[in-house]
């Protein structure tokens, strides 16, 4: 039987396993829309198409499915823009489905008509214009597995209106076969080896995780590994979660706003294991001090991350995952005769007492309200059982730092494109993918406004986010950055109108509280995540307050600013 | 230092942007760049000229791996080769000077393609060395425009250590 580009689309999407979407419509997607009546699939409509993407990405981080997003030609897609390159750069896989003028109009400046391909050529792994219906199955199947296998991605799919129109035999293939792409999966032994050799000629390793550690699903080979030789492990932000941070041999995040413990030990390290990272410059400070007396292992899966920022004495270009499985079975090839946990121990202890030196802290003295009071307490009542999503600034870096990530994929953060607007739509995505869960936005009263709107959407899907806006009633971390290295001149920064949270959450159809005082903040932050709604809640926070560590711009880890 | 890379590419619409675009977003320079289809339905060969340190170059070749469209990159200057590009140049050349343009053409086993009373288009075929011999020697009649393809190159047959 033939069916027409839309019903061969939807049946497409059903083979692949998709059974919930995200989109808006508009008159290119008209016949998509008009299919999905009768195909299984739910579909979650939002309010404007970043936040579409956004959700389509914390659905996919969450749940390491594949997110789909559903957007119309023209303005949709370059609404869509921002969340593409969002989950670019943080190797999310998405397939985004945009409409696009009939076939004989593109080029002609026909109406809503833009070259998304043109446009997303630079933040997709790979897009697609189909021409032909005939080719559609065959696109979507490809589509689907690029954005997952190998280093995952968006693709972008952009449907004529003619070609979804038109019929077609539907036939979705078995397989794939692309003979210009081929990712490697499996480690080179050879490099295995002599991992496995200098790990154990090491005196000071670290294992530093990312990512990656994620994307492959390698947590438990990773837990296997560290704990077995009683190795350290810190994170890179997008590492969060990849090691348990309850656990005492995790450090922390490093970097920028990294623990100086964690800075210290790449700073100190004989031998860095570096799985799933991509050495951003946020991650390494100055390049020319980076783990000065290491030598470095670097696990990707990608080979364009390896040498690109780093010299690297072992490139394993390889799945996580299958590397630390077989670096696991490297030790337990050589036997148990040495005494790791033992070797490491003095190596541990330093560590331990710069911990102790300099944990992370703030001065917790006054009346107000500090941000990471509210972090702290948001853990201890939920004890890390929660998924969290954040915005951008400050409010992402306290969460970074003093909520504990215990499990993979329970946090969800724009990392790489620090995408402000990105954390309420990703927590809408990832209550999709996990109606049960407590999921929570972390939020700054700057970022919280880029895509406030979804509350709408929120409310009527009956999404229970909960959203914790620090209001520091300030773009908190432009505003510590023109304190510390633009003479205290707090230009645009400083937000003299912010709404009335609560009756905007109330207008939407939420419930809003408030938490102005210290003592407010653990009852009223439990009755909020104790409610079955989308609640906000505003807490007033001291405006003053900076992130620290704090590793300035272009300097190396060691030099870092304390509180 | 230069480099000149093959990159063997599927045949549709885009793949040049992918690559051009590949290049200008990552400020990656091109000296030159040739296109055409192969003998291969659907695959085309690009010969990119370029520049750049040691880990440049190899970051260039895995960027252009990880296109999707793109099947194969191989560094010509890693393997013995045979490198040509053809050019077009037009000359003055007046009653006075013809015959010593024409003394060059000989030299360099340049073909005389279009004529007038005061120009000459040759056209030549050569490595880089040879065409910037030519030009350089035709420079002091006027040279009045220049087209250049670009380099093509292939792979020797003998590979024989140095
Ligand atoms: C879309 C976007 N625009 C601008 C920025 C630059 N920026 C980074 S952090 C920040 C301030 C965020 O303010 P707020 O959400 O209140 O967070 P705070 O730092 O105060 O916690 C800005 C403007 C960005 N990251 N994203
Ligand atoms: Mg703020």
């Amino acid at each position: 039987m033939k069916l027409n580009g839309a019903q061969i689309l939807l049946e497409s999407l059903l083979q692949e396993g998709v059974e919930k979407v995200f989109g808006y419509p508009g008159g290119a997607v008209l016949d998509i829309y008009h299919a999905l009546r009768d195909y299984p699939l739910q579909h979650f409509l939002f309010r404007h198409e970043q936040g579409v993407v956004h959700a389509a990405d914390g659905f996919a981080r969450a749940s390491g499915k594949v997110g789909v997003a559903l957007v119309t030609s023209g303005p949709g897609a370059t609404n869509a823009v921002t969340g593409i390159a969002t989950a670019f750069m943080d190797s999310i896989p998405l397939v985004v489905l945009t409409g696009q003028v009939p076939t004989q109009l593109i080029g002609n400046d026909a109406f809503q008509e833009v070259d998304i391909v043109g446009i997303s050529r630079s933040c997709t792994k790979h897009n697609y214009l189909v021409k032909d219906v005939k080719e559609l199955a065959k696109t979507i199947k490809e589509a689907f597995y690029l954005a997952r296998s190998g280093r995952p991605g968006p693709v972008l799919v952009d449907l004529p209106k003619d070609v979804i129109q038109s019929k077609a035999e539907f036939y979705y293939p078995k397989q794939v076969s692309m003979r210009s792409y081929n990712p490697n999966y499996t480690a080179n032994k050879r490099q295995i080896q002599k991992s496995v050799g200098m790990i154990k000629k090491s005196r000071r390793p670290l294992i530093f995780a990312g990512g990656g550690v994620i994307a492959s699903n390698a947590h438990e080979e990773l837990c296997a590994l560290a704990r077995k030789l009683q190795v350290p492990v810190t994170s890179s932000m997008m590492g969060l979660g990849a090691f348990p941070g309850n656990d005492p041999l995790h450090l922390g995040m490093l970097g920028m706003h990294g623990t100086y413990v964690a800075n210290m030990a790449v700073n100190y390290t004989d031998l860095l294991i570096a799985v799933g990272v991509r050495f951003d410059d946020r991650v390494t400070g100055k390049l020319e001090t980076f783990a000065p007396d290491a030598k470095i292992i670097h696990v990707d899966i990608d080979p364009t991350s390896i040498r690109k920022n780093v010299s690297v004495d072992v490139p394993i270009v390889s799945d996580c995952r299958q590397a630390l499985a077989a670096l696991n079975e490297g030790f337990e090839q050589t036997g148990s005769e040495e005494d790791f946990p033992g070797r490491f121990a003095s190596w541990r202890d330093k560590l331990r007492a710069w911990n102790e030196a300099h944990p992370l802290t703030y001065d917790s003295k006054g009346k107000s309200i500090k941000p990471q009071m509210v972090i702290e307490t948001l853990y201890e009542i939920t004890q890390g059982e929660a998924i969290i999503s954040t915005e951008v600034g400050q409010n992402q870096m306290w969460a970074a730092q003093h909520f504990k990530y215990n499990k993979p994929r329970t946090w969800l953060t724009s990392g790489g494109l620090g995408t402000m607007g990105y954390g309420f739509p990703a927590a809408l995505g990832a209550q999709v993918a996990f109606p049960d869960s407590l999921v929570i936005d972390i939020a700054g009263d700057g970022s919280i406004q880029m895509n406030i709107q979804e509350l709408t959407t929120a409310v009527s899907h009956q999404l229970p986010v909960k959203i914790i806006i620090l209001n520091n009633s300030c773009l908190g971390m432009v505003r510590q950055w023109q304190e510390l290295f633009y003479e205290k001149n707090y230009s645009c920064t400083c937000l003299e109108r912010i709404p009335d949270f609560v009756k905007l959450a109330e207008a939407f159809g939420a419930e809003g509280y408030r938490i102005t005082e210290q003592q407010e903040i653990e009852p009223v932050l439990r009755q909020a995540l104790a409610s079955k709604k989308t609640a906000v809640v505003e807490v007033v926070v001291d405006q003053g307050e900076n992130v620290y560590p704090m590793v300035p711009s272009g300097a190396g880890l060691n030099e870092m600013l304390l509180v | 230092m230069r480099h000149t890379l093959s990159v063997l590419v599927e045949n549709e619409p885009g793949v040049l942007s992918r690559v051009a675009g590949l290049f200008s977003g990552r400020g990656f320079n091109i000296e030159s760049l040739n296109v055409a289809p192969t003998m291969e339905k659907g695959v085309s060969l690009m010969t990119i000229v370029t520049g750049g340190d040691e880990l440049i170059i190899e970051q260039i070749q895995k960027q252009l791996r990880k296109l999707i469209t793109v099947v194969k990159v191989v560094d010509m200057n890693e393997v013995k080769h045979v490198d040509r590009e053809m050019v077009l140049i037009k000359v003055n050349a007046t009653e006075h000077t013809r015959a010593e343009v024409l003394r060059i053409v000989d030299i360099f086993r340049c073909k005389v393609v279009d004529v007038s009373p005061s120009e000459l288009t040759l056209e030549a075929t050569g490595d880089q060395g040879k065409i910037k011999a030519l030009s350089n020697l035709l420079h002091r009649f006027g040279i009045k425009e220049l087209a250049r393809t670009g380099t093509v190159a292939l792979r020797r047959s003998m590979q024989m250590k140095d």
